[in-house]
């Protein structure tokens, strides 16, 4: 008797979605995975997946491997189920997908090439900035100047440029997410906004079902939560540093510099420190990753995501080590370079992974039958 | 020279390989099948049944021994080796705790089975991962695993085992052992043995597991004198998709929809009561039923409100707006299947409140054979169908074995070092029915005691 997978929609829908819906339709009928993660449990809530649905389950997928190596019909199975890697593609073009505005959404797929070309002009421009704006051989003697850093460029243009940056970046993410939760949402009330939080924070499904990830192997061992909450508190605490040093300036009149006790210097330190360690662990996991459970059509978005931010982590540590020596110049222009392309690059990259996964689990918390 | 050589991968084999390891044993386990596709039938499965007194995270509340042998003797209509239920349903009360301390976590019920949330203990992630972490236990202790190695050959020396020959790709080796552990599963994957029970009708029957489990050992074993329980004929089978591969289609090939409609065969006629019994029962016996049809294949037919009343399964429901046209796709005759539906629907007595949880009494009158419960009209286009054929999951026939797990002889004699569990000596304990999980009880209690029994031996 000749043998066809079922798959209603093959031809219709995209490839991705087409397959997404098969396996779906083949984790409905059998559910061993239900208590791994909440991608099953959602799953079950329904018969048939509308696009909006199966970008839902991808963004609740947080790759942590456990269902492909507890799955019976994994490949080499002729049933083909692979569901880390099939909503790793769906995930991944849905980021494309709501991207705004269209036109850059090419980016996310060379996104590295783009961040590279980014960094170096940005570093070459401020690099040009410096010399033609300030005093001749200001650029090897600004660590001697009281000013430091404004000695190379005032404080007003350095919160404008990244003030303007920083608010693209909002309204460019902020049109993606609209996107994605019109796609894919549902309407959801603060307990489920808070619940979702404390998941997204505590990366609760990041556990392989409670006995920690797998990656390379059907070895629980991987460390990859712990590396992503060094990254994302990294992240975290530069942003607390450079909020509470624009309250101090505006507010409480205390320019920088600021000395290695104060609160921007620890927030920023410790950040910085998060920021080159974590990222570090996350790219030789994803080295290491056992290949069937990528998508290799955005390896340059997740490897460039890592690479700017450990960039701007080093280069921000650097530029503390080195802001007493003639260094501080050419170390400044590249640590602004970075924060520059982290920030317009953060639209077109795996940055919106952070929010598109927590309004899944925002949802999820809505839907989940057994809230009480 | 080893000190124990296991024959299979599932959970009966890893569980006497880890009871002979921890007893300080040198353990060989050697695997039919490629790693992927190891562990035969445990991959497949879901949970285990034990007895415990008290209800815990993740079982709803107390199943007593007593209970549990209640369970097991009205499944086999008290076809059982009463000594050898008893030890395992006490013994399964302990494996709770021990199969855990090997790594194997629960869960509460899944989904769709809230009817053996007080009885079974679900494995968090399935079968597969219950053998996984078995696997990651057993190679942390030392005992040896190789894959593809199948044994060909057994120097028996009378009751006792000398060595066995172990095929390795076009590498055939002697391995010699103190003592044997048989945990290789049942012979439903060999067709030929199949249709010396069952004829040629076996060719049309689908296997819901393993392509490895073809019972050359036990073969090999019963034609060197130990005793064999159990004939051919003997099988677990239930109707699944038609449309499933011959081998491995697993859970998600099931059906269980039969109360919700009619089940006709190829010459479109009804063949038995489609109300009889409640889920489980009725599960296991269609697979026998459709088995005696013509081409060893029937359909389940019924109509739009009840597309979604059941659990959802790999491939989609036939569909039509109209019988005569759900005929032709089906291939039927269209005018048959239209006299059998409107019979039926002309029998339907119903009346009562449709619940297909338990025997609801809506029942046809008048009809050769009637539906006695969950009768109600087939009447709401569209209509669908699922063509079924029978799913053999496992098989009975197999090796006698006392309380030790070890063989028994022909003569009726205990074998030296011979040791049987799971699939190969289930006959022991069910010689006929089943009920959930039971499978996993019996591999892993009388693995446990075949792998202490066999460390004894040395």
């Amino acid at each position: 008797m000749s043998f066809d997978l079922p798959s209603p929609d093959a031809g219709l829908r995209d490839p991705n979605l087409a397959e997404a819906e098969r396996l779906m339709t083949v984790c409905n009928s059998c559910r061993y995975c239900e208590g791994l993660c909440a991608v099953f449990p959602a799953m079950e809530l329904r018969r048939a997946w509308s696009d909006g649905d199966l970008q839902y389950l991808a963004n609740l997928c947080h790759s942590c491997g456990a269902c492909y190596h507890d799955c019976q019909f994994s490949p080499p199975h002729e049933f083909d189920v692979n569901v880390p890697a099939v909503l790793a593609k769906v995930r991944n073009d849905s980021y494309e997908a709501h991207a705004w505005p269209g036109a850059l959404r090419p980016l996310f797929r060379r996104h590295g090439a783009a961040l590279a070309i980014g960094v170096a002009l940005a570093a070459a421009l401020f690099l040009a900035g410096f010399i033609a704006a300030g005093d001749p051989g200001a650029l090897w003697s600004a660590h001697r100047s009281p000013d430091l850093f404004y000695a190379l460029m005032p404080h007003s243009a350095m919160v404008g440029l990244f003030g303007a940056a920083f608010l693209w970046m909002l309204l460019a993410v902020f049109m993606g997410a609209r996107s994605f939760w019109k796609a894919t949402g549902t309407p959801v009330d603060g307990l489920a906004l808070g619940r979702a939080g404390h998941d997204a924070a505590t990366l609760r499904y990041l556990d392989g079902g409670g006995m920690g990830c797998m990656n390379d192997d059907d070895q629980p061992d991987d460390n990859r939560r712990l590396w992503h909450h060094f990254t994302f508190y990294g992240f975290l605490l530069c942003l607390a540093s450079t909020s509470v040093a624009t309250v101090y300036h505006y507010v409480l009149d205390r320019p920088a510099p600021y000395p290695l006790w104060d609160l921007p210097k620890i927030l920023g330190t410790l950040g910085g420190v998060g920021l080159v360690i974590g990222p570090i662990g996350l790219l030789r996991a994803k080295a290491k990753r056992l290949p069937d459970l990528l998508d290799p059509r955005f390896r340059s978005m997740e490897v460039g995501f890592l690479a700017i931010l450990l960039l701007t982590g080093a280069s921000g540590l650097a530029l503390m080590a080195l802001r007493s020596t003639p260094l501080l110049g050419p170390m400044l222009a590249l640590h602004l370079g970075a924060v520059l392309a982290l920030f317009l690059s953060m639209p077109y990259g795996k940055f919106v992974h952070g929010l598109y996964r927590y309004l899944a689990l925002a949802r999820w918390r809505r839907e989940d039958p057994s809230r009480g | 020279m080893w000190d124990v050589l296991v024959a299979g991968g599932g959970n009966a084999a890893l569980c006497a390989a880890i009871a002979a390891r921890r007893a300080g044993r040198s353990v060989l386990v050697v695997e039919a099948a490629p790693k992927f596709y190891r562990g035969g039938n445990t991959r497949h499965t879901r949970n285990m049944r034990c007895a415990h007194d008290a209800a815990t995270d993740t079982l709803s509340g107390p199943y007593p021994e007593a209970e549990f042998l209640d369970d097991l003797m009205r499944v086999t209509q008290g076809n059982t080796t009463p000594e050898l239920a008893q030890m395992m349903i006490r013994e399964s009360k302990d494996m709770l705790g021990w199969i855990q301390e090997q790594g194997v976590r629960f869960q509460p019920s899944l989904g769709g089975t809230l009817s053996l949330g007080r009885t079974n203990s679900f494995f968090l992630g399935g079968g597969r991962s219950m053998l996984n972490a078995l696997y990651r236990t057993a190679e942390g202790l030392g005992v040896e695993v190789r894959y593809e190695a199948e044994v060909v050959g057994l120097d028996l020396d009378g009751p006792r085992l000398r060595a066995a020959m172990v095929r390795q790709g076009d590498r055939e080796e002697r391995i010699e052992a103190r003592a044997f552990v048989a945990a290789c599963g049942g012979f439903e994957s060999n067709f030929e043995w199949l249709k010396e029970g069952w004829g040629e009708r076996a060719e049309n029957f689908l296997i819901r597991g393993t392509p490895y489990n073809r019972g050359t050992v036990t073969k090999m074993l019963i034609e060197g004198g130990v005793m064999q329980i159990g004939d051919p004929t003997q099988c677990h089978a239930v109707a699944i998709d038609a449309r499933a591969p011959r081998y491995d289609g697993g859970i998600i090939t099931r059906l269980d929809c039969v109360v919700f409609g009619i089940v006709v065969n190829a010459d479109a006629q009804r063949f038995y009561d489609e109300g009889e019994d409640i889920w489980p029962k009725r599960y296991a016996i269609w697979g026998r039923l459709v088995a005696d049809q013509p081409g060893q294949i029937a359909w389940i037919v019924f109509d739009a409100p009840n597309l979604e009343r059941f659990m959802p399964s790999l491939f989609p429901a036939i569909s039509a707006p109209t019988i005569p046209e759900l005929a032709e796709k089906l291939g039927l005759d269209p005018a048959a299947l239209d006299a059998t539906l409107s019979e039926f629907n002309a029998a339907v007595v119903g009346g009562r409140p449709f619940d297909h949880t338990e025997l609801d009494g809506n029942r046809t009158q008048g009809l050769a054979i009637e539906k006695t419960n969950w009768a109600q009209r087939i009447e709401t286009a569209p209509f669908y169908a699922y063509p079924v054929r029978p799913g053999i999951t496992f098989t009975y026939l197999g090796v006698k074995v006392d309380a030790q797990a070890r063989m028994v002889m022909a003569d009726g004699t205990p074998s030296k070092n011979l040791f049987a569990a799971g699939e190969i000596m289930a006959g022991n304990v069910l010689g006929q029915g089943y009920a959930a999980g039971i499978g996993m009880t019996i591999g892993a209690v009388f693995g446990r005691i075949a792998g202490t029994e066999a460390a004894n031996v040395v």
